[in-house]
């Protein structure tokens, strides 16, 4: 007689995704061959594409597990079903190696000529893990030890005054006890001189001795009467636990997203600044949980704007670099108060600008962005430097910490760009 | 046709059908003697079908990236619908459990069980190489010490390591075996209170092999150094025993993939028959089913359907040739036996005298006890299936420039196409003779093995020295692996020292 056990995989069923240990482990030996694929794939999607799974091919060869197995040569016979016309004796030339051989006993994955590739998928979460594994944002503090905005209390100690529901039981009756102790101690030395006193009278028979005596008992009555009547508690004894106010250090961080998107960018260059800020974008919002993004596209006027805007609106017009960096410093004294927030800047633009105007850009990122900022990242989007790129090179050469810089040429160049300005920094 | 109503009509199948088909198809079992272990039948969905597969079918199987990529594997090669999935697994336990996949239909569930627990799981019972290498009622018990052992490893080791270790372990599992000495069998419980003795003993001895202190009493002569002192064919066995740098717990985790290759040792060996077992089983007793009405003519078409796919075999030429289908083979020997029992032509009563005219069930059920697939097909394999299945042999010797059709379905080459039909399943030919043949025990520790050519066949090179790069990590000293010929003859060599 059997058994019918019905097994079929109910989410947290015992026998369900048995793989699934077993599967990371894969993931986890090829991590570099996967990471590899997961580069190459970023560079050739599309802007919307970025953020699904994907196959990963991995060429047969790294991953066969080797068995001791024949090779060509020696003698072999081999018996096949389905002769047609050969008799005893027939001889045909051997067919060229690898084709039309019988495959020896299942090590025949194993002798693969090394074109072949193993495929197999990746979901979207696996994906963006490779994606922006080992990336961040740089120089990231906790900020506000100072100015007060958000508390963690913690205890410390005891304190004699409090709110009731701040009582503390156990010191309070331990220190009522103490009080009672020390206050009564003259009263209970007295009361123990009267009951020795006493004790030495009791097998007297002299009626002298017995007045004495009942004046004794009168006497210790009235004292353990008193005794008695010490408060069991007194205000005196409440104590009550402290807490302690401690400031709470954070890690909030904005990033400003700053998109030239003047005349002079095409429709090219937009494309790949857009998907430069897309990539941002997915990267903020998968490996930070409290990180603000404020959008700001600029032409000859300088606009904050929200994310559908940032990407798709159309508005184009001159250019005025320095509006946008005067912009994000106006938001960052009226929003982003340096003491509580990290912020961040990554600009994007094809480096054209007015002579003037990248002076007036210079001076306002040296005297009031970056010292407010940890990091500012500018990708120019061109062949060869334009007027920003040789004002911000100085900038770089000055604050290597705080400011990089570096060139996009075509859309090959973005993910690896990407990784380069937010790479995680040793120590 | 009797008017026996049918259990069931329709496609989808539930559990009061399962149940109900199971009892019939137990019922009619038993008339012909099948043995069986218990069973249970578990519904799996196909995503855990696949899970199934890639720990080799194994319900608690320890954890490996290989596992994985296996997975990994079939799940895109199902999705794709480049592979079917196989309709069942079974295990070889007791009780003996199944997996049924809920996609099937009312009529595959039917045969499969027919297939399944009582085809696979009389053979597993009664198949003498099961009987005598494997304990059924230990084997699950066993996985799970295996795989608390190894996952307890890797809190205190790391994952790496164990890897490392497995990697190597699995690449030697072949050799691995003990195919002459059988162990005894022992229980989980067992195993691990003997697990802690063993570390010790191994210890003590291995402290002993290794002693570089030298002993009192120089031996008499030189030429009784030799270690070991006869060639060790079991090479896992032999790293277990005797690798002098192993800490104990990975001599613990050689142990468990050995033995689990042990476990799996005459699965190897039986495929064809015990494939073939199953689908004639399945056969018969689906056409009884039938015959006694318990199931319609619709079932019955769906069934033959699927028996005829399973026991499909293209011929050499065809594209979807990848060799010979052991479901075909061992199906069409059984069925062959049962024909000479019951109608034996003159060409079989000179071929098969002992078989003619008797009881079929009989010299079925001896035939399925007592062999394995090599000594199966030197039996059984009758003139009628070799001309059926137009069976040649070519041969392919590398001193000719060209290959040679040696022998085919005919007189007078029945006897020598039979034997190289089953020389083919001798494991021993197909699998490279390899043996642990001396360890430099006094001077630089480094290990000799030897493997003895069969019929002038080389190693694969490249997997060798991936192996031999595995083999070092486990001895930790110089390894040198010769190929040598008939002859003794070094033909040659893979080494790797430092």
């Amino acid at each position: 007689m059997s058994i019918i056990i019905d097994r079929r995989d109910r989410a947290g069923s015992s026998t369900g995704k048995k793989s699934t240990v077993n599967r990371q482990r894969f993931l986890r030996r090829y991590k570099h061959i996967i990471k590899k694929a997961v580069q190459d794939s970023v560079d050739q999607r599309s802007i919307t594409d970025t953020d699904r799974g994907d196959n990963i091919h991995i060429p047969n060869k790294d991953l066969s597990e080797p068995i001791f197995h024949h090779g060509q040569g020696g003698k072999n016979q081999r018996v096949h079903p389905g002769n047609k016309a050969f008799h005893k004796g027939d001889r045909f030339s051997r067919p060229p190696a690898g084709k039309g051989q019988g495959s020896g006993q299942g090590a025949a994955s194993d002798r693969g000529s090394g074109v072949d590739e193993f495929v197999f998928q990746i979901s979207r979460e696996e994906f963006l893990e490779y994606v922006f594994e080992d990336l961040e944002l740089p120089n990231m503090l906790r900020k506000n030890l100072k100015s007060t905005t958000e508390y963690t209390l913690r205890r410390g100690g005891f304190t004699s005054a409090g709110s009731p529901d701040q009582i503390n039981v156990v010191r309070s009756l331990r220190s009522a006890y103490a009080r009672r102790i020390a206050l009564s101690a003259k009263k209970r030395k007295k009361l123990k001189a009267l009951q020795s006193e006493l004790d030495s009278l009791k097998n007297s028979n002299d009626p002298e001795d017995q007045k004495k005596a009942s004046a004794l008992k009168l006497q210790i009555e009235a004292l353990e009467q008193a005794i008695k009547r010490m408060p069991f508690i007194d205000e005196f004894d409440l104590k009550y636990n402290n807490l302690i106010k401690i400031p709470l250090p954070s890690s909030k961080a904005v990033m400003f997203c700053i998109m030239d998107v003047s005349g002079s960018m095409g429709q090219e260059i937009k494309d790949i600044a857009k998907r430069f800020f897309l990539l941002l974008y997915l990267f903020l919002q998968r490996s930070y949980k409290a990180v603000e993004v404020v959008f700001i596209r600029h032409h000859s006027e300088a606009r904050e704007c929200d994310e559908e805007e940032f990407f798709y609106a159309r508005e184009t017009g001159g250019t005025l670099v320095s509006k946008a960096m005067d912009l994000t410093s106006q938001i960052i004294d009226k929003r982003y108060p340096v003491s509580d927030w990290n912020i961040y800047i990554a600009q994007a633009s094809d480096g054209d600008n007015w002579e003037t105007d990248t002076d007036i850009c210079r001076k306002i990122i040296l005297e009031r962005l970056l010292p407010r900022v940890q990091y500012f990242a500018y990708v120019e989007i061109a062949n060869r430097p334009q007027t920003l790129w040789h004002t911000y090179q100085q900038i770089q050469d000055e604050f290597a910490d705080y400011f990089a810089q570096q060139r996009i040429r075509n859309h090959a160049d973005i993910y690896p760009v990407f990784r380069r300005l937010f790479a995680r920094r040793s120590g | 046709m009797s008017d026996q109503k049918p259990l069931s009509t329709g496609s989808e199948w539930t559990f009061e059908q399962l149940k109900a088909y199971d009892e019939t198809i137990g019922c009619l079992a038993k008339q012909f003697r099948l043995d069986t272990y218990p069973t249970q039948i578990e519904i799996i969905n196909s995503e855990q079908m696949i899970d199934a597969y890639a720990s080799v079918g194994m319900p608690l199987m320890y954890h490996h990236w290989s596992f994985g990529k296996h997975f990994l594997g079939s799940l895109q090669n199902y999705q794709r619908g480049r592979m079917g999935l196989a309709y069942e697994i079974v295990i070889n336990s007791n009780p003996c459990i199944a997996y049924l996949m809920e996609e099937n239909t009312m009529a595959m569930q039917a045969l499969v069980i027919a297939h399944a627990c009582y085809g696979h799981n009389s053979f597993f019972k009664g198949n003498y190489l099961f009987q005598q290498w494997t304990d059924a009622d230990a084997i699950i018990d066993y996985l799970l010490f295996a795989r608390n052992y190894i996952s307890q490893c890797e809190e205190k080791y790391g994952v790496d390591k164990i890897e490392e270790l497995l990697d190597a372990c699995h690449a030697l599992m072949n050799q691995g075996v003990n195919r002459y000495k059988r162990p005894q069998p022992v229980s989980a419980a067992e195993e691990e209170a003997l697990a802690k003795e063993r570390e010790e003993y191994i210890q003590r001895n291995l402290n002993d092999l290794w002693r570089t202190i030298p002993a009192k009493e120089e031996p008499k002569s030189k030429a009784k150094q030799r270690f070991p002192e006869v060639p060790e064919e079991n090479l896992l066995y032999f790293i277990e025993k005797s690798a002098p740098l192993l800490e104990n717990w990975q001599r613990e985790i050689i142990r468990i993939v050995r033995k689990i290759a042990q476990y799996f040792y005459p699965q190897r060996q039986t495929q064809v028959m015990n494939e073939g077992w199953a689908t004639f089983w399945h056969y018969t007793l689906t056409h009884e089913l039938y015959k006694q009405g318990f199931i319609n003519d619709g079932y019955m078409l769906e069934i033959l359907h699927s028996h005829t796919s399973v026991v499909f075999q293209p011929d050499f030429d065809d594209p979807r040739y990848t060799g010979i289908n052991p479901y075909t083979l061992g199906f069409n020997i059984y069925r062959d036996i049962r024909r000479i029992c019951e109608n034996p032509t003159p060409e079989d009563r000179e071929w098969f005298p002992d078989l003619a005219d008797s009881d079929w069930l009989d010299t079925l059920h001896f035939a399925m006890h007592n062999f394995k697939d090599e000594s199966f097909i030197l039996q059984y394999l009758s003139p009628k299936v070799m001309r059926d299945m137009h069976l040649f042999c070519i041969e392919d010797n590398e001193v000719n420039s060209f290959l040679e059709v040696n022998s085919i379905h005919d007189e007078p080459d029945y006897r020598t196409l039979r034997q190289s039909l089953a020389a083919q399943y001798n494991l021993g030919n197909t699998e490279p003779n390899i043996q642990v043949y001396n360890v430099d025990i006094r001077g630089d520790r480094s290990l000799t093995l030897i493997h003895t050519m069969h019929e002038g066949r080389p190693l694969e090179p490249g997997s060798a020295q991936e192996i031999i790069k595995h083999l070092h990590y486990l001895w930790g000293f110089d390894i040198c692996l010769k190929s040598v010929d008939q002859w003794g003859t070094e033909k040659e060599v893979y080494a790797l020292s430092g």
